[in-house]
């Protein structure tokens, strides 16, 4: 049987899928991809049901080596320099790793999160129906743990399908929206000064939450109350103001009065933000927030009809105009610097 | 004659998830009408509802928005929670064994001398309370118990571990706590119990459900052993007392 194994990989990597579910009662989070956009994406290039687990990827290198047989795979999320000996490959594509091949994975330009699939999937033993990792938890399949230089990861055999790209729309720009509470009546003219204000992710991020690093948000009645429920995206604000967005490996219960709470759609968006990048947020009405849910979800189902033959070479010029060739510091000299433009056919 | 419920407040957390609040405090009612609508919201059949998270004073209840919107779901949860409380039923009732004191307590000594009392009157005290699972949360099978008797309770520490062993029994405040994993925590520690709230592999995975009653048990540490063995090994060690 084919392997995948990971000859090195960047911290912070792991298997995820969309994360299991109910049991949230017992304090058991679900876990799950950061951005499941990109996610299922890599999926959709291989042909896998969406949701399958995918590595998602940290920002920093890695490298995968296929053996014992060709290995096909896919990569999207945050963009990055790569490479199979030497031949340039972009993200938003599969490629087919010979045996003994191996894909390089520079570090993130944008985004901090890669999703690296697996054509067939990944193979392992779900609990509660899915394999993420929950460290913690001590669950996730093949290995219940972020991977490590060394893993193996068992692999379908390549099959003979053409090599796909997956056309997905521009990323979304401007603020990151919200729909305020379930505790903003804890902040008073606070909640002003949280959406008006510039933000910054705190390199001290993970995937439990993302600290925020800005003005003081002062809480009414101080910052401890009764534990109750989050979810993905809760925005808590403890003591010291400044707010902590709870992303998918977050505890179940908090005790931190939350302001808002990102909108599902915005979370792989927000999640992707590199840290010291500067953002704001703003507050949307619910009824917005559920229309974008619906939207997001046609999107998700739309991915599958996206993926094209990455050997037909079509002249889009709006995805060449959004694709931002010319906005990329290239130097003649660090050729981690250089990035192949996004329609041109990295395959030939 | 039965006195008329308030509605509770119905708080967005996102698009995906209400919450359903009863009280802003640690509220013995508040969280029987808290699990009263979990139940109901389990036997309502509604099929846009993915899952519920009792908490001491709140109900979190996830949903599909494709199937049902904020407003919609809202209504049927202030109903459903309007519903007249079920008789209050004896829970299902666990002893469970706890080493106090030395390693596996190291704040026990403190805790008495900040309590005035000896190490083992807070152990008497502590073994001496009727307490009631509230909620499960944090971390898998982190169980908060309400019932601590008030000559106990004190507030957190001021510099919260960063690690705390697994199976930890401890005070924080108004409540006690089963710990399962090993994790930071602010509480006051007073023993471990060899019962593993969760454990992969054994059925069921998660022992205890909110709601559940508990009474302590002191044990030395050679039984803790013991029993850690046993538990490791798929054990209960928890004694189902009354069902």
């Amino acid at each position: 049987m084919s392997k995948l194994i990971v000859t090195s990989v960047s911290p912070g990597s792991s298997v995820q899928d969309v994360g299991r579910f109910g049991a949230q009662r017992y304090g058991l989070v679900p876990s799950g991809a950061v951005d499941r956009l990109a996610m299922a994406a890599a999926n959709a290039l291989l042909g896998n049901t969406l949701f399958a687990a995918t590595i998602e990827l940290g920002p920093l290198n890695s490298v995968f080596t296929a053996k014992g047989g060709a290995v096909r795979v896919s990569l999207t999320g945050a963009t990055r320099p790569a490479d199979i000996a030497g031949t340039p490959f972009n993200v938003n594509a599969s490629v087919t790793l010979a045996d003994g091949e191996s894909l390089n994975l520079g570090v993130a330009r944008a985004g901090t999160f890669g999703y690296l699939a697996i054509e067939g999937g990944v193979r392992g033993e779900p609990m509660f129906g899915s394999l993420a990792v929950n460290a913690r938890a001590g669950l996730g399949s093949p290995y219940p743990r972020p991977l490590q230089a060394g893993d193996e990861l068992l692999v379908a055999a390549a099959s003979s399908a053409n090599e796909k790209r997956i056309d997905l729309p521009a990323p979304a720009e401007g603020p990151i929206r919200v729909v305020l509470g379930p505790q903003d009546d804890e902040f008073g003219d606070a909640k002003d000064l949280f959406l008006s204000s510039e933000w910054k992710i705190s390199a001290t991020s993970d995937r439990m939450g993302y600290r925020l690093e800005g003005p003081v948000i002062k809480h009414l009645h101080g910052h401890n109350i009764v534990s109750d429920g989050t979810v993905n995206g809760s925005i808590q604000v403890p003591g010291n103001g400044q707010p902590i967005v709870l992303m998918p490996d977050r505890g179940t219960s908090g005790g931190y009065p939350k302001i808002a709470t990102v909108i599902s759609t915005d979370l792989g968006r927000f999640g992707q933000t590199q840290p010291g990048r500067a953002f704001r947020f703003k507050a949307i009405t619910m009824a917005e927030a559920q229309a974008e849910y619906r939207a997001f979800a046609e999107l998700l189902q739309s991915l599958p009809g996206r993926v094209h033959d990455s050997n037909i070479l079509m002249l889009d010029i709006k995805a060449l105009l959004s694709s931002n060739v010319a906005g990329v510091a290239v130097s003649a000299t660090d050729d981690n610097t250089w990035q192949a433009p996004q329609t041109a056919d990295a395959q030939d | 004659m039965v006195a008329a419920l308030s509605p509770p407040r119905i708080l967005p957390s996102g698009d995906a998830a209400i919450t359903v609040e009863f009280s802003r405090t640690i509220d013995e009612e508040a969280n029987r009408r808290v699990l009263a609508l979990d139940k109901l919201v389990a036997s309502a059949g509604l099929a846009a509802v993915t899952e519920t998270v009792p908490t001491y004073r709140s109900l979190l209840v996830h949903y599909d928005p494709l199937q049902i919107g904020f407003d919609a779901l809202g209504e049927k949860l202030t109903e459903l929670a309007l519903q007249p409380l079920p008789e209050a039923k004896a829970a299902r009732r666990w002893r469970i064994p706890v080493a106090y004191g030395g390693e596996n307590g190291i704040d026990l000594e403190d805790v008495a001398k900040a309590l005035n009392i000896t190490p083992d009157e807070v152990v008497a005290r502590h073994v001496g309370g009727d307490y009631k699972v509230a909620m499960i949360g944090f971390t898998p099978g982190w169980s908060y118990l309400s019932g601590l008797p008030s000559s106990m309770q004190m507030s957190r520490r001021q510099n919260p571990r960063l690690l705390t062993p697994p199976g930890t029994i401890s005070i924080g405040g108004i409540q006690t706590g089963v710990q399962c994993l090993a994790g930071p925590s602010g509480w006051h520690l007073l023993g471990r119990t060899a019962v593993r709230t969760y454990q992969l592999g054994r059925d069921p995975i998660f022992l205890l459900e909110p709601g559940d009653a508990i009474t302590f048990a002191a044990v030395d540490e050679k039984t803790f052993a013991e029993q850690d063995r046993a538990a490791e090994a798929g054990a209960f060690v928890a004694e189902l007392i009354a069902s």
